[in-house]
């Protein structure tokens, strides 16, 4: 099975971001004025400075590493909850397992960022803590739902019934044999939703309640140079294009990973 | 005494029963083979065996395994039970092995899970078992996974999962059916060859008449949830009593028979079953009488459940 070419250049983009994320901050300074105000792209800035001096190309790439962190965060804290409440909503007591899945169905109805901004105002601090709280309360129902109708079709797959019939106990049977089958296809949708995680974080930032300046997330960015938009029109463009590339990115290698472990599934597209 | 003693067993959904008061019992190294037309709760009374009815089922009537008493118990004994005392040989090798784990392991989990052996040991034991089933090359062919094998390869794999711990019991359900006619014959021998040397019971399933005529020592005919028909195999063929056993044996090929005779009708849905004898809508000998079910009659070592049976039996040997 081949990766499609999109998904590939997603996959080495997203190294990029990644190793730019870790190295860069570590030699340029993102958080004081390093040269003249408002820059073209140098040789030493390599995309110009903004209207306070600071450099850039470190102030993205210090935005990546909150993006990046937020964003893997969430989904990690989403795929415990979620498989766990997934896997009991398939083998649990008919009560439990109802309540679990109207409960999600009930998470589902809410609004996303309007759940976030409310769990936010609870927090006194303004760091990554509560948005990254924030949002995964608003991440695990998408993987609920997937777990549980992975789990509840992979249920009655012979090899499933005969581990039991075997004299394993349901915890074994899950965890040797039926999440090793599920990591596929969670690889492929955790990059999908990473994506829409990283999205809301900026969302959160641009409006002022997620991670605060002077902390450079890349909502903080789009925010700062929405006002430089008629005259330097490039430092609200490098932020902006930089987030929209990386949700391509995720949802091309998410695709990817969806069409090489589901062969008979959907195409790439 | 019979190593599994199964009394009056009954699963039910609600208001629907599946299996109506299955009784029989074993002996250590013996073979009951169970036949019937597909839903007439064949596979039900193997999974009521392993404790493992759908979530719903509801069991009653007692399986006596030597002595204990298995209904009942609570699940964390029927997984001590499970492949270790009573194993399951299911019909689809193709299915029944987990295609992303190695062959060597699933043989080998069997081992971690009843023997408490560390896994490097019940590694080597699982090549062992392998080697015992035929498979050749058996230390690489524990490294393989299921799709490098074909479909014989793989239900030997299934057969050393079902034998490794030496179960006193070995339920096949249908083992052979997926199989091409000459695997068939190596299954089954091999199947013989284990039975023979671990001593195990055997409840062997399948729809084909001829396979059990083989295999089994006695033959219990199921319809409709219920055994109509049970005895000693040879005699029960020869000298089949129920209408029904009669007609399953009108329908096997032999060598110049032309035509091969079947059974009208269909079998009975279990949520509306006939008034009387489940079988007398599709009796060609139904009489007034059959209106009233018939109770299954024990006479030496045959019983069947039907009124009209001794004069039936009669008739056909005059």
């Amino acid at each position: 099975m081949k990766f499609n070419w999109l998904a590939r250049l997603g996959a080495i983009y997203l190294v990029i971001l990644t190793l730019a994320a870790v190295l860069i901050p570590i030699f340029r300074p993102y958080d004081r004025k390093v040269g003249p105000v408002l820059a073209s792209p140098s040789m030493q800035f390599w995309l110009g400075t903004d209207d306070k001096g600071y450099d850039i190309l470190a102030r993205l790439a210090y935005g990546a590493r909150i993006s990046l962190t937020v964003g893997i965060s969430v989904q990690l804290i989403a795929l415990v909850i979620g498989i766990t409440l997934g896997i009991v909503a398939v083998y649990g007591p008919k009560w439990l397992r109802n309540v679990i899945l109207r409960f999600t169905d009930g998470m589902f109805a809410f609004p996303d960022i309007l759940l976030a901004i409310m769990i936010i105002g609870i927090f006194n601090d303004r760091g990554m803590r509560p948005v990254i709280i924030a949002l995964s309360i608003t991440a695990w129902p998408a993987v609920v739902r997937l777990v549980k109708t992975q789990a509840a079709t992979l249920k009655d797959r012979e090899f499933v019934v005969s581990s039991q019939a075997l004299g394993a106990s349901t915890f074994y049977t899950v965890t040797r044999h039926m999440l090793p089958h599920l990591v596929g296809i969670l690889m492929a949708v955790l990059m999908v939703e990473l994506a829409g995680t990283i999205l809301a974080e900026s969302a959160l930032s641009f409006i002022g309640i997620g991670v605060q300046p002077p902390t450079p997330s890349w909502g903080n960015l789009i925010s700062d140079a929405k006002n430089l938009m008629n005259s330097n029109p490039m430092v609200l463009f490098w932020p902006c294009l930089i987030l929209s590339v990386t949700i391509f990115a995720l949802n091309f290698v998410g695709d990817g990973l969806r069409a090489h472990f589901d062969p008979k599934g959907s195409e790439p597209n | 005494m019979p190593v599994l003693k199964v009394e009056d067993i009954h699963v039910s959904f609600g208001a629907v029963s599946i299996l109506r008061g299955v009784s029989f019992s074993l002996e250590q190294g013996k073979t009951l083979g169970v036949v019937g037309e597909s839903g007439c709760g064949k596979s039900m009374t193997a999974r009521a065996l392993m404790g493992m009815t759908p979530p719903g089922g509801k069991l009653t009537g007692s399986i006596k395994l030597d002595a204990r008493e298995l209904i009942g118990q609570p699940e964390r004994d029927w997984q001590d039970i499970r492949g270790k005392e009573i194993a399951l040989v299911m019909q689809d090798p193709f299915t029944s092995l987990n295609p992303i784990m190695k062959v060597g392991h699933q043989v080998a989990e069997v081992f971690q899970l009843h023997q408490s052996m560390p896994a490097s040991q019940a590694w080597d034991a699982a090549v062992d078992m392998l080697d015992k089933v035929g498979i050749p090359d058996p230390a690489q062919s524990a490294k393989k996974y299921p799709h490098q094998m074909s479909g014989g390869q793989r239900q030997r794999v299934v057969i050393a999962t079902a034998f490794a711990c030496q179960p006193k019991v070995l339920i096949a359900d249908e083992p052979t059916t997926a199989l091409d006619v000459t695997l068939q014959a190596q299954i089954l021998r091999l199947v013989n060859d284990l039975q023979r040397e671990f001593k195990t019971a055997v409840i062997f399933i399948s729809h084909d008449i001829g396979v059990i005529a083989e295999e089994a020592d006695e033959i219990a005919v199921f319809y409709a949830g219920q055994i109509v028909e049970q005895g000693e195999t040879q005699q029960v063929l020869r000298n089949p009593m129920h209408p029904y056993t009669k007609a399953l044996l009108g329908a096997l090929p032999q060598p110049g028979k032309l035509r091969l005779d079947s059974i009208t009708g269909q079998p009975p849905r279990f949520d509306d079953l006939p008034v009387g004898c489940s079988f007398s809508p599709r009796c060609q000998f139904k009489q007034p009488q059959c209106e009233q079910a018939p109770s299954l009659e024990w006479n030496d070592s045959r019983a069947v459940r039907c009124w009209r049976a001794n004069e039936l039996a009669d008739s056909a040997k005059g």
